[in-house]
């Protein structure tokens, strides 16, 4: 290899480590430790998703030049793997164990009157930075049960904070303005939980050795469970499928 | 042993309420007024369940959530002690729960709030923050222009309409979409009924609504705006002054006589003549129809405004009633087939039909003779008559838009007759303005009311909102009322109180004469003895 092929290397390992950065804002990086890796594939027929008619939002019609919006209740990639499917780590942590204090705020944008994530996690205790990058009038509403609920205006372009009290799978997110816009957000007391992108996968790292039961969860579908062993720092593959309905 | 004696102690003892004005009682207590007073529709659990619950709209509140829409507190908070006494105390406006200040003591009301807490861990929960918000009080000028113009600059800019509609009369674009948390459609409030929100109709009301927000509903909080300075504190409150003037500066009073005015004439057949903004309205409150299947709990027209006149050949009657939809409207279909699925009819009866395009109706009924004496007060089944004794009555529907007159022999039954009565009506960002005119006399006696000047005429009216899946037995009903249709004012009027008032002056003079005459003789005489 040469001198080009460890500069091409070290980008891509910066750029794999500033997507990774991305993806998972704000929650701490897991230092050593163990891996749960996985895809969630889809079996059966994509079920088509309604068309969202934004023609009230002029401003949020105007950012989708390729392809009408739809609603995003299943959302199959094109390697025919499921995206937005939470996994974490649901029980078999010590019960000494301490999460390790969030490094920031979690953002969730709303764009393009869409949520941005549609499933994503916090700590117990981490801001939520809700961010209206729409500039016209959103309200976002919490409607978790675990969680005291809130329902707060951003009729501007703003960002508001909010933090949750209690572990909580999944607290449901919605617009009342725009009746499409969802999202799901897991609050955890732990920083082990992923949830399924655009290629199906999901990483979730730094765990302690220790037998850990999974759950992969969908809007739809349910969940799914798995029983998992990690030591050192091994990686353990765990595959969930989920069929149409 | 000694824990779990302190913990029953901790249990059995009264909610402790720091800053509370109004100490919460004996939950033991509480519980027994509310299986007697609040179950019924609360449910045995508090889940908002109980056996009346699937016929309301709103539903009742379930507590178990501790999710409260009138609060003094930020949005997701507690309530306070004082406004669950306030919900309790007051009831909910506009809603099936009444006020309780005076049906239950002060100790029962106090016990009962104390014991709804308890249907949910949130209260027991001593990390939760309960303290209500520091509200300012309101700046003065709230109802001159320019505060009412910065009112609604706010409306529009902080995006209102986008539920409650550009008139506020909850129609805007988002209005069929919504739902609350449970899932129940739910609609804008009409910002033109301040007597029927559910927080208090004042501006303050108002004020601490937008700061709060109604938790467990679409209506967001607006503190947030504040703080980080999107808009001021009295820009609040000048949006709170602009949605109080949307409604009338009194909450209607009903009335039992609707006076028509005789003016010169020709009456206005149009909704929008500038007459009627010279002419009297009165109020007249309309409610479901839950005596004949298939029964209606949910009325949408939740009353109509009435006014009439007449030249002495014609008569005018103007309805007008706020309805979020000119039905039908496909925009709304799929809210009426929530409605339809949330509110169930007959315990008995057939299971809730499907949404359908209907239109909306209002109908206005008379006897089909006034009384033979004047005193006589016997009037035809208010509900549409029977099939002995129909009712005369007015029909209007918007698709297609048409008014007929006709008889109506209970409420399945109508037959039109071939007598005229012309409508003329108008959809405006939620109100519908309706004019019927008709001649005062009309050939077919038998069947159609003479309209007799100086008579008690009674009169009934009927609405149903298509687009809430209003339609037959599934409508909103008023009782019988009154229209008396004034005589043109004869000149005596005017000068029998002058005549009358100088005979009285007259005859209490002779009176004072008198009376101080007689004394003087009284006491004369008592010097004579």
């Amino acid at each position: 290899m040469g001198k080009l092929g460890v500069v091409a290397a070290t980008g891509g390992a910066v750029l794999v480590l500033a997507l990774a950065g991305w993806m998972r804002p704000g929650v701490p990086a897991a230092q050593g430790g163990g891996t749960i890796s996985g895809k969630v594939k889809f079996t059966g027929a994509k079920p088509a998703m309604p068309k969202i008619d934004m023609s009230e939002e002029p401003k949020c019609k105007a950012k989708y030049t390729a392809a009408p919006p739809t609603e995003e209740t299943v959302v199959v990639n094109a390697n025919g793997t499921l995206a937005n499917v939470f996994v974490y780590v649901k029980s078999g942590l010590p019960a000494t164990y301490k999460a390790p204090a969030p490094a920031g705020p979690v953002t969730l944008d709303q764009d393009g009157c869409r949520y941005h994530p549609h499933v994503f996690g916090i700590l117990v205790g981490q801001p939520l930075a809700i961010k209206n990058s729409d500039g016209i009038l959103h309200n976002i509403k919490a409607k978790g049960t675990k969680n005291r609920p809130f329902n707060i205006s951003q009729p501007a372009v703003m960002t508001s904070d909010r933090t949750f009290t209690a572990p909580e799978v999944m607290v449901p997110l919605e617009c009342n303005v725009h009746g499409w816009m969802h999202a799901w957000l897991g609050v955890l007391p732990h920083p082990f939980f992923s949830a399924s992108g655009s290629d199906g996968s999901f990483t979730i790292k730094g765990l302690p050795p220790g037998t850990y039961t999974i759950e992969a969860w969908h809007e739809k579908y349910g969940t799914q469970t798995a029983t998992v062993t990690v030591a050192g720092s091994e990686t353990k593959t765990a595959d969930f499928s989920f069929a149409a309905k | 042993m000694i824990s779990a004696l302190l913990l029953l102690a901790l249990r059995a003892a009264p909610v402790p309420i720091p800053d509370s004005p109004f100490p919460l009682q004996d939950t033991t207590k509480g519980k027994a007024v509310y299986v007697k007073w609040c179950a019924g529709c609360h449910g045995d659990s508090g889940a908002g369940d109980g056996l009346a619950a699937a016929h309301m709209l709103p539903r009742p509140r379930n507590f178990t959530g501790a999710v409260y829409k009138i609060r003094t507190t930020a949005s997701g908070q507690l309530p306070t002690d004082a406004d669950l006494m306030r919900a309790i105390d007051d009831g909910l406006p506009g809603s099936a729960m009444p006020a309780w200040k005076g049906r239950l003591s002060d100790a029962e009301r106090r016990d009962v709030a104390a014991y709804i807490k308890t249907f949910s861990s949130f209260f027991a929960d001593t990390s939760q923050h309960v303290a209500a918000l520091t509200f300012s009080s309101e700046p003065s000028g709230g109802t001159g222009a320019n505060a009412l113009k910065t009112g609604r600059q706010f409306y529009d800019s902080i995006g209102c309409r986008k539920c409650h509609g550009d008139q506020g009369r909850g129609d805007g674009p988002s209005a069929p979409t919504l739902k609350d948390d449970a899932g129940f459609p739910i609609f804008a409030a009409d910002l033109h009924q301040s007597w029927r929100f559910r927080g208090g109709g004042s501006t303050g009301d108002i004020y601490h609504r937008l700061r709060t927000g109604l938790d467990g509903t679409p209506m967001p909080s607006f503190s947030d705006l504040i703080d980080q300075k999107f808009l001021t504190d009295e820009q609040l409150w000048r949006l709170a002054q602009y949605v109080r003037s949307l409604s009338p500066p009194e909450p209607p009073e009903v009335q039992d006589v609707i006076h028509a005015p005789q003016i010169a004439g020709p009456v206005p057949a149009s909704p929008d003549d500038s007459v009627w903004g010279r002419v009297g309205r009165y109020w007249f409150p309309l409610v479901g129809q839950v005596i004949r299947k298939s029964r209606w709990f949910a009325p949408a027209v939740s009353g109509v405004w009435v006014q009439a006149l007449h030249d002495g050949r014609t008569l005018a009657l103007r309805v007008s009633w706020d309805d979020r939809t000119q039905s039908p409207d496909s925009a709304w279909l799929g809210f009426e087939q929530r409605v339809l699925e949330t509110v169930a009819g007959d315990d008995s009866g057939p299971p809730s039909p499907k949404a359908q395009p209907w239109p909306d109706q209002l109908a206005v009924q008379f006897p089909r003779h006034l009384p033979e004496s004047p005193a006589a007060m016997e009037r035809p089944y208010f509900l549409m008559g029977s099939e002995t004794d129909p009712v005369y009555q007015w029909r209007w529907t918007s698709t297609p838009r048409r008014s007929v007159a006709g008889l109506a022999r209970g409420i399945e039954r109508f037959d039109t007759l071939p007598g005229v009565v012309a409508g003329q009506a108008r959809f405006d960002h939620g109100e519908w303005r309706l004019v019927f005119t008709r001649a005062l006399a009309t050939p077919d006696t038998a069947n159609e009311v003479q309209l007799e000047a100086g008579r008690a005429i009674p009169v009934a009216f009927f609405a149903w909102d298509g687009s809430s899946g209003e339609h037959g037995s599934r409508m909103a009903v008023s009782t019988w009322y009154f229209l008396a249709l004034d005589r043109p004012t004869p000149p005596g009027v005017f000068i029998s109180p002058v005549l009358a008032m100088l005979v009285t002056l007259g005859l209490g003079l002779v009176v004072v004469r008198r009376a101080q005459g007689g004394r003087r003789g009284t006491v004369r005489a008592g010097r004579q003895r």
